[in-house]
C-alpha cells in the first residue's frame, strides 16, 4: 500500500466530494467559536434564512474582549456588544458556550484540548488563524475566515484544496532552559514566516515525541507565524493519556475502540513530504525576537543585527524599518535591551505547565524596579484553579505579578490589557507585529521562563542562569 | 458576493513585505459587528498621525502625509501593488473587507498568506500572484508613472499593462467560476446536501465519539 503521510491520512478520511480542479468539499468535525470572528456570520445564515447544520459540533466561549481584572460587566460598550451578541447567538441556536464568568470559560485555543472537544483525527477551525494549536493531537486543524465559518456553521464543510506537506524533523534533546517556544522560533527563524506557506507541517522527531501536550500546543499555535495554516503532530501514549476523562473525550463505552483508531493516526514509513526541514534540538538555545515578524530573532546570547550586512534590498529596508520602530541599534546585546512590561498569557503560552515554567524562575525574587507591569493572565478558568490549588498565584504575587482572569489580553489588547505607545514587553504571545499589544508597542517574543528571567531583571537574562 | 470579470484600475503600491493583517486592519475596529465600514481604518496605523478609534469621525483626524494612500495620486485606486507575504498573521476578515470597502478590487504580489488569500475571494476581491521580477517592474513603473493603471481580465487570467504588456495568471478554475459570476458558495454546496448527509452517516459508523456533546 501507498505509505501515507498524517496530513494525507486526515485530509483522505474528510473529502465529501471534489470537484474536477482539486476543489475538495471537506467535513468538519468540531468548529470553535469566539465573539470577534463569529456575528457577521450568524448575521448572514439569519439573513438567509439559513439553519446551523450540526450544533452539536460547536463549542463557544468569548476570549478576546473579556477583562482580566474583576470586572462583571464589561466597560467598553463595543466590546461589550461584540460579547452579549455572541451569548445571544449561542442562546438563538441553542449552542453549548461557556461564558464570561463561567469556570470553563478561557482562550478558545486552551479550552478545547482541555475539555477534549479536540480529538485526534478531526477536523477543527475556529475563525482564528491560532486554530494550528489542535494539531497537537493528531488533527487537521486551521484558522478560516468569518465567510468560512458562516460556510460551516450552514453546511459543515469547507471548501479546500490539498495543501503541501512539510516535515520538520527536530532530532535530540533539548537543553535544559529549552522550550517548545523557543523550537518554533527556531523553526520560524529558519524557515521564514512565509517558509510554510502553502503547506501543512507535521513535526516530528526525538525533541517533539518528548514533548508534554502543552509543548506541542505551543509548537503547533505557531505554525501559523511560519506560514502554514496547519501544524500537527502524530498521537502517541502522551496524547491519549492526555485525552481520558476529559468531558468531550469518548466514554468507557467507546474509549478503546477511538483509541484503537487514533494509534493509527501518524505518517507511515516512507511517506513522502514535499519538504523537509531538519534541526538539532541540541543546539537550540532559548531565543528572543527582536523585530516586528516573529522570523526576526536571535538567541538571548546574540545582538540586535546590523541591516547593512544584508544584502537584498527589500530585506534590509524592512530590517531597518523594524529597528527604527523598535527603537534598537544594531549591534546591542540582547540582554541589554531594558523592558517596561511583561506578559505571560496568551494561546502560545498560558497553560499550567507554562505557568509552572515561570513560577519556578521568579519563586522568591522580585520584578525589577523598571518594570512598570507584570501580568499573568492563564489560559482558563479551569488553568488559573489549577494554578492556584498549587500555590502559583501566591508565588507571582509575592514577587510583584499581577494575576489575572482568563482570556487574549495583551496579546492583542482587544480588552484593556494594553502597551502604551513606545512601551517595550517581554511577552509570551505569538505576533510581534508593529501595534500589536497597542499603538506605538514593541513587542519581543519569549518563553514563559525567559519571560519570567526578564521580569526579575529589568531586561532580557539568559534563563539557563536561573536554572540550578 | 460581487463578481469580478474585468477591471481597469489606478494602481497604489505598499512597499514593504510581510504586511500582516494587524496592520491592514487593527484590533480596535474588529468589535465591529457589521460587515461594512471598515474602509477609513484600512491601513490605519500608517495613514493617520494619531490612534484610531472605533466609531469614530475620520475625516477629522490628522492624515500621515507620507503614507502612499494620502498622496493625492493614488486617490481612488483599486488595485493595491504589494510584496511577498501580503495579509499575513491573523485570520480577520476585516481585511478583506476594509480593502473592499476602501475600494480596491484586485491585489497584486509574489505571493500571499493563505487564510487571506482565500479571505479574498470570498468577498469578490482578486488576489493576483505573479513572479517576483515581474512585480518588482511593476513598483518602478509605478513609482515613474503618475496615473499608472492596470487592466485584469479574469476570464483570460491576465494583467496588461498601460505599455501592453500582458502577464498570465493563475487561478483555481472553482474560485474563478464562483468569482466570475458572483456565486454564494454556501447555496452551491447545499446543493450537495444529500452527499454531506450520507458521509456523516459512514462517520458515525466509524467514529461514532465524533458526534454527541460533553459526554
Amino acid at each position: 500500500m501507498n505509505p501515507l503521510s498524517l496530513y494525507e491520512k486526515l485530509w483522505q478520511a474528510h473529502v465529501v466530494r471534489e470537484e474536477p480542479d482539486g476543489t475538495a468539499l471537506i467535513y468538519i468535525d468540531r468548529h470553535l467559536v469566539h465573539e470577534v470572528t463569529s456575528p457577521q456570520a450568524f448575521e448572514g445564515l439569519r439573513m438567509a434564512g439559513r439553519a446551523l447544520w450540526r450544533r452539536d459540533s460547536i463549542l463557544a466561549t468569548a476570549d478576546h474582549n473579556t477583562p482580566t481584572t474583576d470586572q462583571k460587566v464589561i466597560a467598553d460598550p463595543v466590546s461589550r456588544l461584540q460579547v452579549s451578541t455572541l451569548d445571544q447567538n449561542c442562546r438563538d441556536y441553542h449552542i453549548t458556550e461557556f461564558p464570561m464568568g463561567d469556570h470553563r470559560q478561557g482562550i478558545v485555543h486552551v479550552i478545547g484540548p482541555e475539555q477534549g472537544a479536540t480529538l485526534p483525527g478531526m477536523t477543527v477551525v475556529c475563525g482564528d488563524s491560532h486554530t494550528s494549536t489542535h494539531g497537537a493531537f493528531a488533527a487537521l486543524a486551521m484558522g478560516i475566515g468569518t465567510s468560512e465559518v458562516e460556510h460551516v456553521l450552514a453546511t459543515q464543510t469547507l471548501l479546500a484544496r490539498k495543501s503541501k506537506t512539510m516535515q520538520v524533523q527536530v532530532e535530540g534533546s533539548l537543553p535544559r532552559g529549552v522550550t517548545a517556544k523557543d523550537v518554533a522560533l527556531a523553526i520560524i527563524g529558519h524557515i521564514g514566516t512565509a517558509g510554510g506557506t502553502g503547506h501543512a507541517i507535521e513535526f516530528s522527531g526525538s525533541a517533539i515525541r518528548s514533548l508534554s501536550m502543552e509543548g506541542r500546543m505551543t509548537l503547533c499555535n505557531m505554525a501559523i507565524e511560519a506560514g502554514a495554516r496547519a501544524g500537527m503532530v502524530a498521537v502517541d501514549e502522551t496524547t491519549i493519556a492526555y485525552l481520558k476523562g476529559r468531558p468531550f473525550a469518548p466514554g468507557a463505552a467507546q474509549w478503546d475502540a477511538a483509541v484503537a483508531y487514533w494509534r493509527t493516526l501518524h505518517s507511515d514509513e516512507g511517506a513522502r513530504f514535499d519538504r523537509v526541514v531538519t534541526l538539532d534540538a541540541s543546539r537550540i538555545e532559548p531565543l528572543v525576537t527582536w523585530g516586528t515578524s516573529p522570523e526576526m530573532v536571535t538567541t538571548v546570547g546574540g545582538r540586535v543585527p546590523d541591516p547593512a550586512a544584508e544584502s537584498d534590498a527589500t530585506r534590509r529596508e524592512g530590517m531597518e524599518r523594524a529597528l527604527r520602530y523598535m527603537a534598537l541599534q544594531p549591534g546591542t546585546a540582547i540582554t541589554d535591551i531594558a523592558i517596561d512590561k511583561v506578559f505571560i498569557g496568551s494561546c502560545t503560552n498560558s497553560r499550567i505547565e507554562d505557568l509552572r515554567a515561570a513560577a519556578a524562575v521568579v519563586k522568591g525574587r522580585k520584578v525589577a524596579a523598571n518594570v512598570k507591569l507584570a501580568l499573568v493572565v492563564p489560559g482558563s478558568g479551569l488553568v488559573k484553579s489549577a494554578a492556584e490549588a498549587e500555590g502559583l498565584d501566591r508565588i507571582f504575587i509575592e514577587a510583584g505579578f499581577e494575576w489575572r482572569n482568563p482570556g487574549c489580553s495583551m496579546c492583542l489588547g482587544m480588552n484593556d490589557d494594553r502597551l502604551s505607545p513606545g512601551e517595550r514587553c517581554a511577552s509570551t504571545s505569538n505576533r510581534n507585529f508593529e501595534g500589536r499589544q497597542g499603538a506605538g508597542s514593541r513587542t519581543h517574543l519569549v518563553s514563559p521562563q525567559m519571560a519570567a528571567a526578564a521580569a526579575v531583571s529589568g531586561h532580557f537574562a539568559d534563563v539557563r542562569s536561573f536554572l540550578n | 458576493m460581487k463578481a469580478f470579470t474585468t477591471l481597469d484600475g489606478l494602481v497604489v503600491p505598499i512597499d514593504r513585505s510581510n504586511v500582516d493583517t494587524d496592520a491592514i486592519i487593527p484590533k480596535q475596529f474588529l468589535k465591529s459587528i457589521r460587515r461594512t465600514g471598515f474602509g477609513p481604518n484600512l491601513f490605519d496605523a500608517w495613514r493617520y498621525l494619531d490612534e484610531g478609534q472605533p466609531e469614530q469621525d475620520n475625516s477629522k483626524r490628522p492624515l500621515n502625509p507620507d503614507f502612499v494612500l494620502n498622496q493625492p495620486r493614488y486617490r481612488g485606486a483599486q488595485v493595491l501593488l504589494a510584496r511577498e507575504n501580503f495579509g499575513c498573521g491573523s485570520s480577520r476578515e476585516h481585511a478583506p473587507w476594509a480593502l473592499d470597502d476602501y475600494g480596491i478590487r484586485a491585489l497584486v504580489a509574489p505571493s500571499f498568506a493563505d487564510i487571506f488569500y482565500n479571505n479574498c475571494f470570498k468577498n469578490g476581491v482578486l488576489p493576483i500572484v505573479l513572479p517576483a521580477d515581474v512585480v518588482d517592474g511593476l513598483f518602478r513603473d509605478v513609482a515613474a508613472s503618475p496615473g499608472y493603471r492596470l487592466r485584469i481580465d479574469l476570464a483570460a487570467q491576465t494583467v496588461i499593462t498601460p505599455s501592453g504588456a500582458s502577464h498570465g495568471f493563475s487561478v483555481d478554475e472553482f474560485r474563478k467560476y464562483c468569482l466570475l459570476n458572483g456565486l454564494d458558495e454556501i447555496g452551491l454546496t447545499l446543493r450537495h446536501a444529500d452527499e454531506i448527509r450520507a458521509y456523516e452517516a459512514r462517520r458515525a459508523q466509524r467514529e461514532p465519539w465524533i458526534f454527541g456533546g460533553a459526554a
